[in-house]
């Protein structure tokens, strides 16, 4: 049982680290209507600056997340300026092409100014965990990392339905050109909406690299696409929908790493995901919307 | 054979000692038509006469194995300097192939063009593989790979040798080892299932573990797509009981594994081979994760006997040298004995180099900084291994 638990804990904590990064996602689509494949690597600038706070200017870890959120929120209100907004008007399949060479321009800048050698990121978090918790591996990352998924996700939600600009957000989700009607900016509260999402992915490179400490300009790349797609099983553009659907995920992993095998892991992960979208389309908590004629 | 005494790496000291032995073998009569033109590469030795001779090195200068690469590219350069006689004047020149072996056969063909008449390299096996096959087509160029481990290099290839161990050699080995040693413990095999390099090594410490009677309670994998967290597998290997892992797996992985297994606070020795030399000079990593750690690499650049060679390495590049480099050196070294025991000329063409260096290859003794190499007619080396283990952050032998 314990054992059982120990791999619960596990999945729970690498499945935290993909909720963050499917939220990002999760609210660029659901409000963009577009898919930032660019994302994963915005993880990976968020982890590399804060690595170089800590490591070349001797900042406190606090210090650097800050620096970090900082730095990818201009980030992906530069991308979202200078990529995508002159694209608004264009078909999806031309932002998605221009999503993909961003995220390679990223990967490639990054080779560029701190080199492909990996480095190994020295975890922020460190404080010792209780020892009720210690006995099932809980280290100090996942319970952060678990916590901190739960407190973005609860604000993200309180944000998006209270506040004005959330309000904002949700109308020109589900009608651009009528939101802008109604006086709302709609270039702004998207910008806005990247700006949140790229904050989020510095949150969740800090995360990620605490837990598995190689960094690299690919770093982000597979995370990336883990989380995308736990983004599209928890049903893409709900929010509660990436949570779930990021820690399910994580958990499948985990339990078919450890009762199935390590290899076939990505695998079955894949094909529980061709699954449920075969039986719920939309994903878990997604919203099927019948396009009227 | 060998003249050179391979102990010994004070550059000065090492061509006085050729110069001489050159000279009593009687070969002072090729010196005389030969005379320096002055390498284009910038690392020709400045004060041989002997004419110019190059080789050329294949590894991957960035990217995730850049480490290895680098000591490959910078173990070539220093060999060439050190080894340069009244003879050969060796010049070098270094290519990048991102340890891909499709850009490390445009690098071999880049080489070919420049001139090449030998090949150190390249450093990964997948590249070496690739390249190996060109190599030993018409017009063979003769080709000694420092660090690509893998049989299927040098299998069925006259003119293609290896410095460092055969992968099911380094299982073998290391199996015989941890039987002497560390016979008691428990074992989990951890490797890499979608490495060549890795999978192999494993195979070959199944077999030998069986036989030398390693009790393996436990073996999990990964592949290069899911190497962000090993809490599962180490999870797996403590309900198994599992006492010690033994991973063939490259430094990269293996920082991540030491982490993991830290962090869930699970006290497992851990040995690996020759790929998780390096682990110690990734930067921000916390070398107190690594002590105690075991492995096994035919180098030790804290053995005395290797001082020399360190510390002309150290003023050059302002780094220690690891294995590769050591590797690399001694090709280049054993290029050079096989030159001189084959009596070629340095302006031969590679062709004809090419077969007359690989019979060379098979009577030559090399007193290098891995060991004593020697090698058979298949290409591949003997020489002992030795096992080390990381104390205060520094490689002891265990």
């Amino acid at each position: 049982m314990t054992v059982f638990i120990q791999y619960l804990v596990n999945g729970l904590s690498m499945g935290s680290v993909y909720a963050i990064i499917a939220l990002g996602y999760t609210m660029v689509y659901g409000i963009a209507k577009m898919l930032n494949f660019a994302h994963g690597d915005v993880i990976m600038v968020g982890a590399y600056v804060s690595f170089c706070a800590t490591s070349y200017l001797g900042l406190p870890g606090w210090l650097s997340v800050v620096l970090s959120v900082v730095v990818c929120t201009v980030l992906g209100v530069l991308v979202e300026g200078l990529a995508y907004r002159p694209l608004r008007a264009a078909g999806p399949l031309a932002v998605l092409i221009t999503a993909i060479g961003v995220s390679y321009f990223l990967q490639n800048a990054a080779q560029l100014l701190w080199g492909a050698t990996p480095k190994n990121f020295t975890s922020l978090v460190r404080f010792p965990v209780p020892p009720f918790l210690a006995q099932f591996n809980v280290s100090a990352v996942s319970l952060v990392t678990i916590l901190a998924c739960i407190l973005i996700m609860v604000v993200l939600m309180w944000f998006t339905s209270k506040s004005k600009m959330g309000k904002a957000m949700r109308a020109c989700s589900e009608d651009k050109a009528a939101a802008q009607l109604m006086g709302i900016n709609v270039n702004r509260t998207i910008s806005m909406t990247f700006a949140i999402g790229s904050a989020l992915a510095a949150i969740a490179g800090v995360l990620l690299c605490s837990y598995s400490p190689v960094l690299q300009p690919t770093t982000g790349a597979m995370p990336g696409i883990k989380a995308f797609t736990a983004a599209v099983f928890g049903g893409i553009g709900s929010i509660p929908g990436a949570f779930v659907g990021g820690v399910l995920l994580g958990i499948i992993e985990a339990m078919a790493q450890a009762y199935i095998s390590t290899s076939l892991a990505n695998s079955i992960v894949f094909a529980v995901l061709i699954v449920v979208l075969l039986v719920k389309p939309a994903g878990l908590l997604g919203k099927y919307v019948p396009e009227k004629v | 054979m060998s003249s050179l005494n391979g102990k010994s790496f004070n550059p000065v000291m090492n061509r006085r000692s050729v110069i001489a032995s050159a000279a009593g073998l009687g070969v002072a009569g090729i010196l005389a038509g030969c005379s320096s033109e002055g390498g284009d590469s910038g690392s020709a030795s400045a004060n041989s006469n002997g004419g110019e001779f190059k080789i050329g090195a294949i590894g991957p200068k960035t990217g995730a194995a850049a480490s290895y690469g680098l000591s490959v590219c910078n173990g070539v350069e220093l060999g060439c300097k050190d080894f340069s006689n009244d003879t050969y004047n060796f010049v070098s020149k270094s290519e990048d192939d991102v340890a891909d072996g499709e850009k490390s056969v445009t690098a071999f063909n880049t080489l070919a063009d420049w001139g090449m008449q030998a090949l150190v390299g390249p450093t990964t096996t997948g590249a070496s593989v690739a390249v190996a096959e060109v190599a030993a087509q018409d017009p063979q160029i003769f080709m000694i790979t420092p660090s690509a481990s893998s049989t299927d290099v040098t299998k069925g290839k006259t003119n293609v040798f290896q410095v460092c161990f055969t992968d099911p050699n380094q299982g073998v080995n290391a199996a015989k080892f941890l039987a002497a040693n560390y016979g008691d413990e428990k074992f989990v095999l951890f490797y890499n299932s979608g490495d060549s390099y890795s999978s192999g090594i494993a195979d070959a410490f199944k077999e030998q573990a069986a036989e030398s009677k390693l009790e393996i309670v436990d073996e999990e994998t990964f592949k290069d797509d899911s190497q962000t967290s090993f809490t599962n597998q180490l999870t797996k290997a403590k309900e198994k009981g599992a006492t010690m892992i033994f991973a063939p797996i490259y430094y990269t992985p293996a920082s991540v594994l030491l982490k993991n297994a830290s962090d869930m606070g699970y006290e497992v020795k851990m040995m690996g081979c020759d790929g998780m030399d390096g682990i110690l000079g990734v930067e921000g990593f916390d070398t107190s994760l690594a002590e105690g750690l075991l492995l096994m690499t035919p180098f030790s650049a804290d053995d005395e006997s290797n001082a020399d060679f360190v510390k002309a390495y150290k003023d050059a590049y302002g780094k220690t040298p690891d294995q590769f480099a050591a590797d690399a050196y001694d090709g280049v070294h054993a290029v050079a004995e096989a030159l001189k025991e084959a009596g070629l000329p340095a302006d031969v063409d590679p062709t004809e180099a090419s077969s007359k260096l690989a019979e060379a290859m098979t009577k030559i003794t090399v007193k290098g900084l891995t060991g004593t190499l020697t090698w058979n007619d298949k290409g591949e080396v003997q020489k002992d291994p030795t096992a080390y283990v990381i104390k205060d952050g520094k490689y002891v032998q265990a």
